[in-house]
């Protein structure tokens, strides 16, 4: 057998990575996986996203119902419509997951982040702080001569937008719980 | 009120309860409760292997020979990790595994205790599912759920692991039919829509063929059955992915043979030119579908499989049919027959004569001149000196792998244990002894390489000590033939590391042993040197010394198209480019 001649230095490709036809879009989805709540089911959940490359952008977790000991997880994923249906897939072959329902495609739904901003200022900057809070209803929950933390509920845009708006009026820190989504509409 | 047992005696009992009679294992200061009640009881053998990776291999051969699931038994810490391998394979070829673990009492979890690991965080992935068991009232149950995991859907390796306190505390045992099994019940029907719309297709198509896995094993003897009866019926060709060689018989005369990196010429191009491809149960994996963008350009797609996730995976398919092989075989066939039984007779006709043309290629010729053994020869008069035995093949990985898989006829399912998905080197000879405490009368027989086989030759032990005649057929080249092959094709001859250097003289090793060693390097005596080693009554280290420098073809380049195969050394010159080089 001769020796093939082989350029140095390709690095650029992989088995894995010889993807097919499928479309490139990439798209955003919000899910709601329904699991047993018992120890390492997140870990679980988690370990799939890691394990498969796949994207997090937002994950919550709770248990919904004590008595059947059920958790909801919340996950706002981003990835191809060939990725997304993996995800959906894969996500339903773990063992103690019940139910996955992707709410993006199944109708208008609520997503709802609750935010906490501590924000840091005196003078003009403290007033102006204050002046959008309101706009924005946010709640003030902590208060010192020189700070304010913010409560604010809404879609993570809204919370997006209200962070722009801190950033130069002293924006010390900021905690965000992640969506939580239901669908809109009875059943 | 049920009387009240220990943890460890729970386990013996939820296993017979199971209809266990063999576990492999190791045994291990956490197992210790267990190990005792295995002393008291007579109903269980427990086959000691050398090493926990061995102890798993071989219940995985005992799990894919019989269709039962494989039980094993192995200590906390490095009993858990050894068995990694195994679960990792088990889990990539969906073979039905119970492993128990034992591990630190529940109180010095988390202290870094002595032979303590977080064994379920780190087989979390390599299992389909597993469990942390904290009392010994829920031991009997999550074992019964754990077999129900292990073999209900799509099969796979579970593990249980019990803390050595929940060993010893007693409890009330909790029989199968009481136990919690969870929620979780696959769906075995499949779409009745799209079964009749994939009927429809095989009404007219002109160039169809049957692509078939795996899944059709673990579905059961009746999905081969009904695979066999549709296959007649429609007289369409077949062609099997390394995992489902055997659930239609290699000397029926619409077989293809395998397909895929190393498969037949005639089932490769069939692949590529078919207008209907049926997948029952396959994957489209890497090493089947070669690049994607050229995969079966021009046909309409099916894919039956019990797991959703494999669907749309890699190939996109027409007509994605979730549910049971056997299940949706028999739909496909009422209905097929309820519309009388049609075919596109004279296209397939067609067909036939174009697949008839492929086969004159003769891609598995070889010529056997000189006085060193070809290793395709030797394989030729392996299968024609055991076929009308009742065989079992087993395998290590690489090129002798792919040389048994085309050169060995299987007629039946579960007669064939390879490790496919994983290619875990060291497999075969564990997997060996599993299938021959299943079958003891059979005749078990190892392909292996050298080098695979010295990966877990500790197992020698193991067949001595429970008198497993297994017959380790070693094509020896001295090589890493796979390896050896791909550095020469891809990067120009320099062999990095690729021979197996200090080798042991295997017939003075099997001695040592007790066993029998066999050496042979000359064609003209290696049918009786075959013989010899059938005829034995014990294990038997065959050294069939074979051609160094042999390549594996048929074989799909990687980045290629399944009409872009090799067929011999002389093709392969400028046959990978820089971008197919990097492929694994």
């Amino acid at each position: 057998m001769s020796p093939l001649k082989i350029k140095k230095g390709a690095n650029s490709h992989s088995a894995y990575n010889l993807r097919p036809n499928f479309s490139d879009v990439q798209e955003t989805h919000t899910l709601a996986v329904l699991v047993d709540n018992e120890a390492g089911v997140l870990a679980r959940v988690i370990g799939l996203f890691a394990g498969r490359g796949y994207n997090i952008e937002s994950l919550t977790v709770a248990e919904v119902d004590h008595l059947g000991k059920l958790s909801r997880i919340t996950v706002v994923t981003k990835g191809t419509p060939q990725v997304i249906e993996q995800i959906k897939a894969q996500l339903g072959r773990i063992v103690p997951v019940h139910q996955v329902n992707d709410l993006t495609v199944e109708g208008p739904t609520v997503e709802r982040e609750l935010a906490l901003f501590k924000v840091e200022g005196t003078g003009e900057k403290r007033v102006e702080a204050l002046r959008l809070a309101d706009i924005f209803r946010a709640n003030v929950v902590d208060s010192t001569l020189e700070s304010f933390v913010f409560e604010l509920t809404g879609p993570s845009d809204k919370i997006d937008a209200f962070a722009d708006l801190m950033r130069p009026l002293g924006l010390l820190e900021l905690a965000r719980t992640g969506v939580a989504a239901l669908s809109r509409g009875g059943a | 009120m049920a009387q009240k047992m220990t943890g460890a005696e729970m386990v013996i009992k939820a296993l017979k309860d199971q209809g266990v009679d063999t576990v492999f294992g190791y045994p291990g200061g956490a197992v210790l409760p267990i190990y005792d009640a295995i002393f008291q009881q007579n109903d269980i053998r427990h086959v000691l292997a050398r090493h926990e990776q061995g102890a798993v291999h071989a219940a995985e051969g005992y799990a894919r020979s019989t269709g039962k699931p494989g039980v094993c038994l192995v200590t906390s810490g490095p009993g858990a990790t050894n068995a990694v391998t195994g679960l990792t394979d088990a889990l990539m070829d969906s073979i039905p595994l119970v492993v128990l673990t034992g591990q630190v009492p529940t109180f010095m979890i988390g202290s870094d205790a002595f032979q303590e690991a977080d064994t379920v965080g780190i087989t979390r992935p390599c299992t389909k599912h597993n469990w942390l068991v904290k009392e010994t009232s829920e031991l009997a149950s999550t074992i019964h759920e754990a077999f129900h995991v292990a073999t209900t859907g799509r099969p796979g390796p579970v593990l249980v692991d019990i803390p050595k306190d929940v060993q010893f505390a007693t409890d009330k045992y909790t029989p199968p039919e009481k136990a919690d099994l969870g929620h979780y019940q696959p769906q075995l029907k499949g779409d009745i829509e799209t079964i009749t719309e994939l009927v429809e297709a095989i009404e007219k198509a002109e160039r169809p063929v049957f692509y078939t896995g795996g899944g059709v094993v673990n579905s059961g003897p009746a999905a081969s059955q009904l695979l066999r009866e549709l296959v007649e019926s429609t007289g369409f060709p077949i062609t099997s992915t390394l995992m489902g060689l055997g659930c239609y018989p290699a000397s029926g005369d619409k077989w293809l043979g395998m397909l895929g990196m190393h498969g037949l010429y005639e089932a490769n191009m069939a692949m590529h030119g078919c207008d209907l491809m049926i997948n029952i149960g396959a994957r489209f994996d890497d090493r089947i579908t070669g690049v994607l963008d050229s995969f079966s350009p021009n046909s309409k797609k099916t894919h039956i499989d019990i797991d959703p996730s494999s669907i749309n995976k890699v190939i996109r398919v027409e007509m994605p049919i979730v549910g049971d092989i056997a299940h949706v075989l028999e739909d496909v066939l009422n209905v097929w027959k309820s519309r009388g039984r049609k075919t596109n007779a004279g296209a397939i006709k067609n067909w036939w004569g174009q697949l008839n043309d492929w086969r004159k290629i003769d891609c598995l010729g070889f010529e056997q001149k000189g006085n060193v053994i070809k290793p395709q020869y030797a394989l030729q008069r392996l299968e024609e000196l055991t076929k009308k035995h009742d065989r079992y093949i087993t395998t290590e990985v690489g090129q002798h792998q792919m040389w048994a898989a085309q050169y060995l006829g299987f007629e039946d399912p579960n007669r064939w244990m390879t490790s496919g998905g994983l290619g875990t080197m060291g497999y075969g000879f564990p997997a060996s002894i599993g299938v021959q405490m299943a079958h003891p009368e059979a005749l078990v027989i190892n392909v292996a390489g050298e080098a695979s086989w010295l990966m877990n030759m500790q197992e020698m032990g193991t067949a001595m000590q429970y008198r497993l005649p297994v017959k380790q057929f070693i094509l020896n080249n001295e090589r890493l033939g796979m390896v050896r092959q791909w550095q020469e094709l891809l990067h120009g001859e320099r062999y990095s590391e690729s021979w197996s250097s200090s080798l042991p003289d295997f017939v003075k090793l099997a001695e040592a042993f007790g066993a029998k060693g066999i050496r042979c390097s000359d064609p003209d005596t290696l049918d009786d040197a075959i013989m010899e080693m059938i005829t034995h009554d014990g294990p038997v280290l065959f050294d069939c010394l074979v051609e160094k420098h042999e390549n594996c073809f048929p074989m799909i380049p990687s980045g290629k198209a399944h009409n872009e195969m090799l067929l011999g050394d002389d093709d392969t010159a400028g046959a990978i480019d820089a971008k197919g080089s990097v492929l694994v």
